[in-house]
């Protein structure tokens, strides 16, 4: 059993797809139960995974029994692991904080939605997983395919939305599978540590460099990097709450890490960072992604909507973090994937419990919010003191290594852009909290007399998951340096200063 | 320009593979009707699919099935005789992937056609500016 977990991460979750489908037919409340145990299994895998990789170092898993180069190998190592927990527990907790509304928005269709969902999470969980570059296209298609789905299922123009992400995904992955075949051509191998061990004498073939190139932007286009994110914004918004509090913090960092992986697994830094020389172009696209995103924020009135630009702004720090080329730069990176999915998780839960009791989440909706439902918008303000990057929330220590990592380097235009984003968070968010705290509510039916709204939170168990994940935010900063020491620093290369 | 011939000719099928994915491309990008889009998408992936393709095959091979099955003494087999399967085997896969992405973007202009009744992109935006 023990020896199986890195399977059984990716397999219980398929599974129980075709189970949860099955059930859709028979007996509807069975649904959700199933999903949650599901994922509970894949949580309790990884967790496992994770601990057993701080002890004994990197876990291979061959599949079937196959060899490396023939067969499929999972390889799960300190890279991943973390980022394996990060997507697993992430899922449970909004599966289970979003139940409630699942049942009233889809009524009858529970099925199809939590086979959709636990497909979602089999896609995201076996890309991070996975030691094989063709292996991981696939996944990337069964999680994007699904995404679609998903969000196709929201009102309004979510179809719309759905469909040109459809295009431009489409895109994206179809590039990422050209690069391999450039690879494939040149190396004969599909498995990412045995492609790198045939590249280092093919470093300056053009073949090689157009197949990174080639990758590189199938990847970007699939994380939304700024000038490739136009079909982010409206998929994300027009997604209905349940859903895009799941795929909006898990998509775009799973194709960081994927970016990650490429980057120093398949290449080696040597290539990524020297051979190459696009670092300088790469980070100043994140600049301009960071710029970008913060200021089309600003021109939002939507909560939903702000957030998804500010999602994008994030994707511009891990870019830029990772092309950097130093272990602070790195580490920042990679502590950023963690705590910007326990952030923006924060944040769309928040946004989904408004949504629930509110019904708009424009700006005029959220007036006297506080009074209305305060433990909500109490999760909602450690999850935009995260994002501001206030300590002792976990969003600080992340930037304190990106920040550190662009003074390091050099270059000092991360390093405006990542303080000039942090300013802007902070208009975005204390304008939301001013309006929510000092504006009257807008029901106000006894006009004249001074008497406040009544409490109307969100159901139990959506305030307290949001809660528990509020919490978390703030373990995970106070943590922060153990995770860096015994987890990150450990995923990066030695040859990386 | 005899040199950029022979160099276009000995490499016939990216090229192929190049315009095909062009074409693709340009009917995402440039087309109005949404089914038109969705069959551009088809075409670009179909073309990194004939790309796969070609690069299995070598010069003189045959199919890569060996006559001689298991429980004969061991013979060699020689690589160069036989096309690689390996990328074809990977294009089934691809194959079932492009047909869900365009059943998922097919069922999506459907519900797209519920709601707005056309599906030229144009007059869908109009819709939406005007309500």
């Amino acid at each position: 059993m023990n020896a199986q977990m890195p399977v059984l991460i990716v397999v219980v979750p398929l599974l129980s797809a075709f189970a949860i489908a099955a059930a859709g037919w028979f007996n509807r409340r069975l649904c959700m139960p199933t999903a949650a145990a599901a994922l509970g299994v894949a949580t309790l895998c990884t967790l496992g995974l994770l601990l057993r990789v701080i002890q004994d170092g990197e876990v291979v898993y061959r599949l079937g029994g196959w060899a490396a180069p023939w067969g499929i190998v999972y390889r799960v190592d300190f890279l991943n692991a973390p980022v394996l927990v990060l997507v697993a527990a992430i899922a449970l907790v909004n599966l289970v904080a979003t139940s409630r509304i699942v049942v009233e928005e889809f009524p009858g269709k529970e099925g199809a939605f939590y086979a959709l969902y636990v497909l979602f999470v089999t896609g995201l969980l076996g890309m991070v997983v996975t030691g094989d570059a063709f292996n991981l296209y696939v996944l990337l298609e069964i999680a994007s395919i699904t995404g679609y789905a998903l969000i196709a299922m929201g009102r309004g123009r979510a179809v719309l939305a759905s469909l040109n992400y459809v295009f431009m995904g489409t895109i994206g992955a179809c590039f990422y599978l050209l690069g391999i075949g450039y690879l494939y051509i040149m190396t004969g191998s599909l498995n990412m540590t045995d492609i790198a061990s045939f590249l280092p004498p093919l470093y300056s073939s053009k073949a090689v460099i157009t197949a990174f190139i080639i990758i590189m932007v199938g990847v970007w286009l699939k994380m939304a990097l700024f000038p490739l994110h136009g079909w982010l914004p409206n998929a994300y918004t027009y997604a209905p709450s349940s859903v895009s509090s799941l795929v909006a913090p898990l998509m775009t960092k799973v194709m960081v890490y994927v970016m990650i992986r490429i980057i120093l697994t398949v290449f080696t830094p040597a290539f990524t960072f020297r051979a190459l020389g696009l670092n300088q172009a790469v980070v100043w696209l994140a600049v301009a992604a960071i710029f970008m995103g913060s200021l089309m924020a600003l021109a939002q009135r939507n909560l939903k909507r702000m957030l998804t630009y500010i999602l994008i702004a994030e994707v511009g720090y891990m870019v830029g973090g990772a092309w950097l080329g130093n272990r602070a730069g790195l580490t920042g990176a990679v502590l950023h994937i963690l705590n910007d999915g326990l952030m923006t998780f924060c944040l769309f839960l928040a946004a989904g419990n408004i949504l629930y009791r509110v019904r708009g989440l424009n700006m005029e909706d959220l007036r006297g919010l506080f009074r209305k439902m305060p433990f909500t918008m109490g999760g909602f303000v450690i999850g935009a003191l995260s994002i501001i990057g206030v300590p002792p929330t976990c969003g600080f220590f992340s930037k304190w290594y990106l920040i550190l990592g662009g003074i390091q380097a050099g270059h000092y235009g991360f390093v405006v852009a990542l303080l000039f984003s942090s300013l802007v968070n902070l208009i975005l968010f204390f304008r939301i909290i001013e309006v929510g705290y000092f504006e009257p509510h807008s029901e106000h039916r006894h006009e004249g007399q001074d008497h406040a709204p009544s409490m109307e939170e969100a159901p139990v168990g959506m305030v307290v998951s949001l809660l528990i994940v509020a919490s978390g935010l703030i373990l995970a900063g106070l943590y922060a340096g153990d995770i860096v020491q015994r987890v990150v620093n450990l995923a990066i290369p030695e040859s990386i200063v | 320009m005899s040199d950029f011939f022979s160099h276009l000719v000995a490499r016939y099928n990216y090229w192929i593979y190049i315009t095909l994915m062009m074409i693709g491309l340009y009917a995402m990008i440039a087309k109005n009707n949404l089914v038109k889009k969705i069959i551009g998408m088809n075409i670009f992936q179909t073309a990194i699919i004939l790309f796969y393709i070609s690069i299995g095959a070598k010069k003189g091979a045959t199919i890569p099935i060996i006559s001689h099955g298991s429980g004969h003494e061991a013979h060699v087999v020689k690589a160069a005789d036989y096309i690689n399967p390996l990328p074809h085997v990977l294009m089934l896969t691809a194959i079932v992937v492009a047909v869900a992405t365009l059943g998922v973007a097919l069922a999506l202009a459907v519900q797209v056609y519920r709601q707005y009744k056309t599906l030229e992109e144009d007059e869908i935006l109009q819709k939406i500016r005007e309500s």
